[in-house]
């Protein structure tokens, strides 16, 4: 219970006012198509640089809770989901707001969104100090172990193509080695001078995820594809709690289902909007309502992609390992602070961890209330020409990187990696595994190196990476989710074969 | 998605591979590369896997670029290239955004381009654009910016 000690810290005028602003800012961010939760987190850290690392987590954190459920309202009211966590939310929401119930169902949407927030928060909260001692047992070749996990992990699960997702995880890999040997000191890679101090993870972070959308916005054309507002009548806010109340099933199997995917790193929002639509539907009475503009649909898929949230931050906080690229993001936000997560942020850092936990908590109940208010205005933001958006996101991305170091290599560095994935993801490549990579590599050698002296001063290498219940375990939970991807992939592609040869 | 595009995609990916393992198992001292080559022995063996079945044109995934996207694209990127690599440097941040932030909205917005009126509107949204850039960053976070000409 020592999370109640910190909830003052929250409520410090400067904490509350970016909690505010991080909560309606990420709403309105959350609406607008093409801007995903990541990106909007990611260009948020240079504006965190000044402020104390709980301060800075809190308006991350904010953005990062409400940009999933202001996804909501662009899929409501324009059919356009915000984030793929709202894609669910499009099959029944849409529908409502055509049959001019649109207040309702944004009203349903951002209640369920609460209700599944706070209870993946509250799991957050308690599972995490369990974890964290836990991890306390961890050696240099767990560590190793762990690092190569996470990049494989989200290599296999958030990749079209398993062997493209791996080979993203190696790219991401080899350019954390870019830049001077910790050890030895000896030049590796530097093939620019921009390179000298290796590749700063904001500036990378930025262009990962920001330019590829800017490329993608102008990939579009000058065509005009800005969709039709749908205008919100009133509704009763007590008649939707009266509503939500009723629908307990629902409301139970979204916050379940996104609670549990949530905890399995690599397995996104959509994944839980979609997956809880699914079991509500099989489990309602009302299964033919589905599509048709059904309220259970709306409360489940809000649900379901607001409770993964907090469960997508507990590898994070345990085991440094980020289970989401927005996770990878909020790792780099606590790594320019100076602060690693795992047992050491609990242990030295108490104020910093709860005081953002809490955040998110209360960040949950403001989303919900603002919510409400703010998604009439979101939805006009939605429909700002993505020509204005391209050009305030590459704007943005460029002072972002620079104001990491003052330095224009880490802009040009930003650029050539935002350029590079947008051409590699046309090629089926995910810049999820490549950015994990690039934030575990450097974990992932200095346990490696770490371990190979003790290693070699001890039992071997083979013997020491290989061999110890801890370390099999984890070996065999790499080698299953890669041989679960390969089955998905094979079994998914004799199905479209089968379908192929039928049409 | 044709495969002369994944041919040309994997190729250059296959191409950084063997660079990077060659690098890896050449330079000196070799204590300094061990994990650049444990990592560069699986990226080439992938990376190859990834260009071998592009060339027997058995790749199936990712959209490609069609020609209408890349000619679309094309314009914003070459400025995106010239305000990253030239213009903040040469002509100061906020000059580069502004002329960039204005290019591109010149030649993405949708709107008419005849009518002065659109012309106006896209100056005031820039000027607006600039100021409020101005505000957060050289006087809300003190970032010092290269200033250049202008400013």
């Amino acid at each position: 219970m020592e999370f109640i000690y910190y909830f003052g810290e929250v409520f410090t005028p400067l904490s509350f006012l970016l909690l505010l602003g991080g909560t309606i800012g990420g709403l309105i961010l959350g609406a607008t198509p093409g801007l995903s939760p990541t990106m909007a987190v990611a260009l948020l850290i240079p504006f965190t640089f000044q402020l104390e690392a709980a301060q800075g987590l809190i308006l991350l954190g904010a953005a990062y809770t409400s940009t999933v459920a202001g996804g909501a309202v662009s899929a409501i009211l324009l059919k356009i989901p915000g984030a793929p966590a709202n894609i669910a939310t499009t099959l029944d929401g849409h529908t409502m707001a055509k049959q001019g119930q649109g207040a309702r169902a944004l009203q349903l949407s951002f209640l369920a969104s609460a209700v599944g927030g706070v209870f993946g928060v509250l799991l957050l909260i308690f599972l995490t100090p369990v974890l964290a001692k836990w991890a306390l047992a961890f050696g240099p070749s767990h560590l190793f172990w762990l690092a190569i996990l996470g990049v494989t992990v989200i290599g296999t699960l958030d990749s079209p193509s398993v062997v493209k997702g791996l080979l993203s995880g190696c790219i991401g890999l080899w350019l954390a080695t870019i830049g001077f040997d910790d050890i030895m000191g000896a030049q590796r890679f530097i093939f620019h001078p921009a390179l000298g101090g290796g590749i700063n993870i904001i500036a990378a972070l930025i262009g990962l995820f920001a330019i590829p959308q800017v490329l993608t916005m102008f990939a579009k054309g000058r065509h005009n594809k800005g969709a039709e507002v749908i205008e919100v009548q009133r509704h009763s806010i007590l008649a939707a709690i009266r509503e939500l109340t009723s629908r307990t099933r629902a409301l139970g199997i979204g916050t379940l289902t996104g609670s549990i995917i949530g905890l399995i790193p690599g397995v996104g929002g959509q994944i839980a909007g979609l997956v809880a639509y699914d079991q509500t539907k099989k489990f309602s009475a009302e299964k033919d309502k589905f599509g048709t503009g059904h309220s259970e649909g709306v409360i489940a898929a809000e649900s379901a992609n607001n409770a993964m949230v907090g469960p997508s931050l507990v590898p994070l906080l345990t085991l440094s390992i980020p289970g989401s690229p927005t996770a990878a993001v909020l790792l780099g936000g606590l790594l320019i602070h100076g602060i690693f997560p795992g047992s050491d942020l609990f242990d030295n850092h108490p104020d910093v961890a709860w005081t953002f936990i809490n955040s998110m908590l209360i960040g949950q109940v403001l989303m919900c209330i603002f919510g409400l208010y703010v998604a009439g205005l979101a939805a006009r933001v939605a429909q700002v020409p993505q020509s204005v958006m391209a050009a305030i996101v590459l704007a943005l991305s460029v002072f972002g990187a620079y104001s990491v170091q003052g330095s224009m290599g880490d802009v040009y560095v930003m650029a050539c990696l935002g350029i590079s994935m947008f051409f590699l993801e046309r090629f089926g490549f995910s810049a999820a595994p490549l950015v994990l990579g690039l934030i575990l590599g450097p974990i992932a050698e200095a346990n490696f190196i770490q371990g190979g002296m003790i290693a070699d001063a001890t039992v071997g290498k083979a013997s020491y990476f290989l061999t110890g219940g801890l370390n099999l375990l984890l070996i065999a939970v790499v080698l299953a989710s890669v041989a679960y991807s390969v089955w998905m992939e094979l079994l998914h592609r004799r199905y479209t074969t089968k379908e192929e040869a039928q049409a | 998605m044709n495969r002369s595009q994944h041919i040309i995609g994997s190729g250059v990916v296959f191409a950084v591979g063997l660079w990077v393992t060659w690098v890896s198992y050449t330079q000196q001292p070799a204590e300094a590369f061990l994990f650049p080559r444990l990592i560069a022995s699986v990226f080439v063996v992938l990376a190859g896997w990834t260009f071998g079945k592009a060339v027997m044109g058995l790749s199936k995934v990712g959209n490609g670029m069609t020609r209408t996207m890349f000619i679309n694209m094309m314009p914003g990127l070459i400025v995106t290239l010239i305000y990253v690599f030239w213009a903040a440097k040469s002509l100061g941040f906020y000059t580069a955004t502004a002329i960039t932030f204005f290019a591109l909205l010149s030649i993405y917005d949708p709107a008419s381009h005849s009518e002065a009126k659109t012309w106006v509107k896209r100056g005031v949204i820039t000027a607006i654009f600039v100021t409020v850039m101005y505000g957060l960053f050289a006087m809300l976070l003190n970032v010092y910016t290269p200033r250049e000409i202008l400013f």
